[in-house]
């Protein structure tokens, strides 16, 4: 890794980025896909060539050399995880395979054993499927009932409608910091203190927030935060799991296998301690290293830089966008961090994505995976251009001008 | 461009635009909803029958330039046709759309959509209303869809 600090934006940063020399279409990538999935630099990648070229073992379990020392480069990627999102205690955090699967985790061991007939969980509508199918899974199966606090036209909570659904029978709120669909940053802080004072345990989805802020664990203060590692500059198959460590122990394991037991005869077997209770069977052990490498990269550029940058970013795509007569922008939250999503009359977002992609511009089209958004807002899909820390304004320029385009060859 | 153009030719446009044979049909003898989870392209077909043939088609929904033209130019299509000569034609699009067509079967408009065959991505918009039309016709009731 450079020890100059990079700067979001320049050409030094953007090289960092292997995948940005190739070409698409004939034509220089432009990809603002970001909320789907990050690009990962150099060091990224460069770490998990290292794991398997130098350490390649199983984890916890052979008494050799090789093992020691990827239980060493493990660990140490769980202590250093810890320290970026202000963990005090490495054993709060779960290895997954990502977000899906931590929610998953908290559904079937929270969910299983907290949840009665009649209680409460409260989700809101800005929810990826992620934070809504597992809770639909586990209410129905409990008999427990799913709640969700509205939004209003521009993609906000409706204002204190969070804390006038939250009852006695609540037993776990479960929201996004950041809305994948619109970009809406929720007021995360207010709402788990809301729900603490009542004694309710919160789960806070925070995939597109890791990549744009610092975030603080115990200044959140939420009982659970998840996050998928291939939002934030990291492998694939990495995740994130941080849990209160007295409320991880207090519940029951999930998958049962290898590394999550203590000992185990035909009769009984009891269970290790948290985390590994929580991380049944070989885990994907280079890409969590790489994960560590991936928030090590993008910290040391300054979170006032990348804040900066991109919102700069978002600002000149609103403006530009907004300039193109049958341009809507969806959603026009109070704060708004990494995503745009807009239509453009006349022309299915699907057939914008096909154009721009011709046109080397990599977007999103369809409902992104957060269908009630959509049918909130009332449009079946839309695009959305993401944006991260190799981006530039001319990425911006040329959106606008592919979006141009596609009105040119539809006559719209 | 010249495969965008060839995908997004003047008469997919236009029956995009303006589809032919949009709306619900009531009462009608059968239908079915297909959805493209994909990308949110919806479409019900309705069917009034004359014993095994198609006698009238409709359809609506909301769906992408590709889902709408391919739908409103297979009702065009298949009217007075019974479901193993829909099968057929059904085919040859299948065929025309993902690049396996050796071009010797005459499709009349339907030979529009050769231009999908350059984008994979885009060749469940093409045959969503197919496989819905086919769902109408074995009057399934649960929603057809490409994934």
């Amino acid at each position: 890794m450079s020890t100059r600090r990079l700067i979001p934006g320049s050409a030094e940063l953007r090289a960092e980025f292997p995948i940005l020399a190739r070409e698409v279409h004939k034509r220089p990538l432009i990809y603002l896909d970001n909320a789907a999935t990050s690009q990962k630099p150099a060091p990224v990648i460069a770490k998990l060539v290292e794991c398997y070229e130098r350490w390649n073992a199983n984890v916890h379990r052979g008494v050799h050399k090789l093992s020691e020392e990827a239980t060493e480069h493990y660990e140490g990627a769980r202590a250093k995880i810890a320290r970026h999102i202000g963990a005090s205690d490495p054993a709060e955090i779960v290895f997954t395979r990502g977000a899906t699967e931590a929610i998953n985790l908290v559904a079937q061991t929270f969910g299983r054993t907290r949840l009665a007939a009649g209680d409460e969980v409260l989700i809101t509508a800005l929810e990826h499927h992620s934070n809504i199918v597992p809770w639909q899974m586990i209410c129905r199966e409990r008999g427990a009932v799913l709640k969700v606090v509205p939004i209003t036209d521009a993609g906000d909570l409706v204002a204190g409608a969070f804390e006038s659904l939250l009852t006695p029978r609540t037993r776990l709120a479960a929201f996004t910091w950041v809305s994948n669909a619109l970009g809406t940053v929720n007021p995360v802080v207010e709402m788990t203190a809301l729900a603490r004072a009542r004694g309710i345990t919160t789960l806070v989805d925070a995939c597109q927030a890791v990549p744009h802020f610092a975030l603080n664990v115990r200044s959140l203060d939420a009982d659970f935060l998840v996050f998928s590692g291939h939002k934030v500059y990291g492998p694939n198959g990495s995740g994130v799991l941080h849990g209160k460590r007295a409320l991880l122990e207090s519940l029951p394991p999930w998958q049962g296998g290898g590394d999550m037991i203590a000992s185990v005869t035909f009769e009984e077997s009891t269970w290790n301690h948290v985390p590994h209770k929580f991380e049944a069977g070989t885990p994907d052990y280079p890409a969590t290293v790489a994960l560590a490498t991936a928030l090590d990269w993008l910290s040391a550029l300054g979170w006032d830089a990348v804040a900066a940058h991109e919102h700069t970013l978002l600002a000149a795509a609103e403006e530009a966008l907004g300039a193109i007569q049958g341009v809507r922008l969806i959603g026009t939250p109070a704060h708004r961090s990494g995503v745009l999503s807009f239509t453009l009359d006349g022309v299915h977002p699907h057939d914008l994505g096909t154009v721009l992609d011709r046109m080397g511009v990599a977007i999103r089209a369809g409902h992104h995976c957060a269908q009630p958004v959509m049918d909130r807002l009332g449009v079946p899909a839309t695009a959305r251009a993401s944006f991260s820390v190799f981006n530039t304004l001319e990425d911006v320029a040329a959106l606008a001008a592919a979006v141009r385009e596609t009105k040119r060859l539809f006559g719209a | 461009m010249n495969d965008l153009d060839d995908l997004y030719q003047e008469m997919i446009l236009g029956h995009a635009r303006q589809p032919r044979n949009f709306g619900a049909l009531a009462p009608c003898d059968r239908s079915a909803k297909g959805h493209n989870p994909l990308c949110g392209d919806r479409v019900t077909v309705y069917l009034r029958m004359d014993g095994e043939r198609v006698r009238e088609i409709q359809f609506d929904g909301a769906g992408c330039a590709i889902c709408t033209a391919s739908a409103s130019l297979m009702t065009d299509g298949v009217k007075g046709l019974a479901r193993p000569a829909i099968e057929r034609v059904f085919q040859d699009v299948h065929e025309l759309a993902t690049g396996k067509s050796d071009g010797s079967k005459d499709l009349g408009k339907l030979a529009v959509f050769s231009g999908v065959s350059a984008f994979p991505m885009r060749v469940k918009c093409a045959t969503l209303p197919w496989h819905t039309l086919l769902a109408a016709l074995d009057s399934t009731s649960a929603p057809v869809t490409t994934e």
